[in-house]
């Protein structure tokens, strides 16, 4: 077929695949029941979940003393896995948003579940300041509000109040943009349901289309929506992790203190996220049975992504290290030689390894193209990047001004309990989503599938 | 003469763009197109007007950083200064730095959403809308081209006749 697209270039759908054929794929989940391995992996995040759910429970119901935190480590885990989670959020808007711009065509496979992952990321995030607060109840103070209790109005000097606003921001656009971008296969999946005779199905499906009916006028707007949104998401995903960085950065913290956090920490964040979206699709191309959709040239296409993010994270950790000695401020050279060779040694080191030297292993193609050798790394990084933070957080806080002041942070099992709640709150999501939406953006797939399908690419 | 709605079917896109503009040139005006995805090049033969959406989406942001500017202004400035690590607080444009990021999301917050609120109310999309596709093949692998007789000169037998030599699959009418 003609295409503007050199006929060398391998084909991103493989397997004879017509429209009608995609269509059924991607339903198939949707239209079909659930196997025992969903529902033991649905179990297993549940019960993880309700675990979650009982140590912010016993969290309210007590105070945050219950956790490790103390006088000198203010900040410890939840703010650790705070950052994680939105850095992991990163990711589904980066590709969808990004990658659109720059028109990479095989974000189309993976665009809809890395989305999905952005918004279950983020509300787990989000979890951990509003419950760090410790009044949860008083959360709303941090709005705008008029009020009559206490400091009169919200402080737009603070970072703190820039996170309010960008977190809000960037979780209501990623929300819209996935459910505007999901309505057109929704209402794929209601017509499939019409024709298998299905009238429950079909209504419930039809409520969520919005009545979407594809006409070429709807269809017009719908490309404009996607684009200008596109374009207001990338500045807006970078953005994000700009201001959480300035949580640190604004600081006089010795080890936070540092004006390359912007750019090193969205790097990070898209390292991270790009982690999390491989772990979650080499588990969901298997048991959903996308193999015929994401293949390994997706896997290496983000894999090159995650050599370019690592490496930057690289030369940001290295160049710390120098402007740290460079300064002359000894306050400043203290801070990162106790992170590489104080108490929390292992913790720096761990970083070290995980993000610095494993994702170098895919500068050989033999790796970046193994499914097995993806997975195992993009677990390593996950691990690497919650210790960036726990790095970056504990080990420049528990040595005060004061040597007076110095201790050790232990987490207590809430700690514990609530980061692998949300994790049982992510996956519980994510399940559930794989069995209820189409997975695959249908609609965009089925406008590539000449250009880049297998069946029509001679 | 009754006015009549006909239906033409097509199982690939690239043939009905092409029988389209086929019977576009000799004059039939086509109501609309029913599509699984958006078939590029569709909207310009069958006279889809350009959206003006993206003006929208400026409208609204800048109405957001207007928004954004009077809050901030009015709440630190105006009514209650405050001062903060020695930070200028007199003076709008001195405090400014500090207001970067919350005009910035504030703009994007109200350009995404106001953008998305208009799309779904020119698009007629709510919760309880019912599609008006009228086979619901099209939202599966089939394209389908509706022309109503009544815009136009030419009978329902030569529009028929038009579709069918053109490549449609399936040709249906039924009274508008």
């Amino acid at each position: 077929m003609a295409s503007h697209e050199a006929h060398i270039r391998e084909p991103l759908i493989i397997g004879k695949k017509d429209y009608h054929q995609v269509t059924e794929d991607i339903t198939y989940p949707i239209a079909g029941k659930a196997n025992k391995y969903w529902w033991m992996a649905f179990t297993v995040s549940f019960i993880t979940m309700l675990w979650g759910v009982g140590c912010l429970a016993y969290t309210v119901g007590t105070g945050i003393g219950v956790w490790g935190s103390n006088k000198t480590v203010g900040w410890a885990w939840d703010i650790t896995n705070f950052v994680w989670w939105i850095g992991i959020g990163h990711a589904g808007t980066l590709i969808s948003a990004v990658l659109l711009l720059f028109r990479q065509k095989w974000r189309m496979s993976i665009n809809r579940s890395a989305e999905a992952m952005t918004i279950f990321a983020v509300i787990c995030a989000a979890l951990f300041p509003v419950f760090h607060m410790g009044r949860v109840w008083l959360a709303y103070w941090v709005l705008p509000l008029p009020n009559q209790f206490g400091s009169l109005w919200v402080n737009f000097n603070s970072p703190l109040l820039w996170d309010v606003f960008a977190i809000s921001t960037y979780f209501t656009v990623s929300l819209v943009f996935w459910y505007l971008g999901l309505v057109p296969d929704f209402a794929t999946v209601r017509d499939k349901f019409a024709r298998m005779g299905k009238p429950l199905q079909q209504k419930i499906y039809n409520g969520l289309s919005f009545g979407w009916s594809g006409s070429a006028r709807q269809w017009h707007r719908f490309e404009e929506l996607s684009l200008v949104l596109a374009g207001l998401s990338t500045p807006l995903v970078l953005s994000v992790h700009t201001i959480v960085s300035m949580d640190f950065a604004t600081s006089v913290i010795p080890g936070w203190h540092t004006t390359i956090f912007p750019p090193y920490f969205v790097a990070g964040a898209i390292f991270s996220g790009f982690a999390m979206v491989l772990t979650l699709m080499l588990i969901a191309r298997k048991t959903l049975n996308l193999e015929h959709y994401i293949t390994v040239n997706h896997v290496e296409s983000m894999n090159k992504i995650i050599i370019l993010t690592g490496s930057i994270v690289g030369v940001a950790y290295l160049t710390e290290l120098f402007i740290s000695w460079y300064s002359g401020v000894e306050y400043e050279q203290y801070a990162f030689l106790n992170r590489a060779s104080g108490p929390y040694w292992w913790a720096y080191w761990s970083m070290m390894t995980c993000n610095v030297i494993t994702p170098q292993l895919f500068w050989i193609k033999k790796i970046r193209r193994s499914f097995t050798a993806t997975f195992i790394i993009s677990i390593f990084v996950n691990i690497g990047m919650w210790f960036e933070r726990f790095v970056i957080i504990v080990t420049s806080l528990h040595r005060d001004y004061l040597p007076s002041s110095w201790v050790m942070f232990h987490p207590t099992f809430v700690d514990i309990g609530i980061f692998v709640g949300t994790l049982g709150i992510f996956f519980t999501m994510f399940l559930l989503f794989c069995r209820t939406f189409p997975v695959i953006a249908m609609a965009e797939l089925k406008s590539i599938l000449k250009s880049s399908g297998d069946k029509y690419k001679k | 003469m009754s006015k009549k709605v006909i239906y033409g079917l097509f199982d690939d896109e690239e043939i009905l763009l092409k029988s389209a503009k086929d019977m576009v040139s000799k004059g039939v005006r086509i109501k609309d197109v029913f599509s699984p995805f958006p078939i590029h090049g569709i909207d310009p033969v069958i006279g889809v007007p350009r959206t003006r959406l993206a003006i929208g989406a400026f409208v609204y942001g800048a109405t957001g950083l207007s928004l954004a500017w009077l809050m901030m202004g009015y709440m630190l400035i105006m009514d209650w200064p405050m001062d903060i690590g020695g930070k200028p607080s007199q003076f709008f444009y001195m405090n400014l730095p500090a207001f970067v990021p919350v005009s910035f999301e504030m703009t994007v917050f109200c350009a995404a959403h106001g953008m998305a609120l208009t799309y779904l109310i020119v698009n007629r999309l709510y919760p309880g809308q019912q599609p008006h596709n009228p086979d619901n093949r099209t939202t599966d692998d089939k394209f389908m081209v509706q022309i109503n007789t009544g815009d136009n000169k030419k009978t329902a037998e030569e529009i028929k006749s038009m579709l069918s030599s053109t490549g449609a699959i399936e040709i249906t009418e039924k009274e508008a």
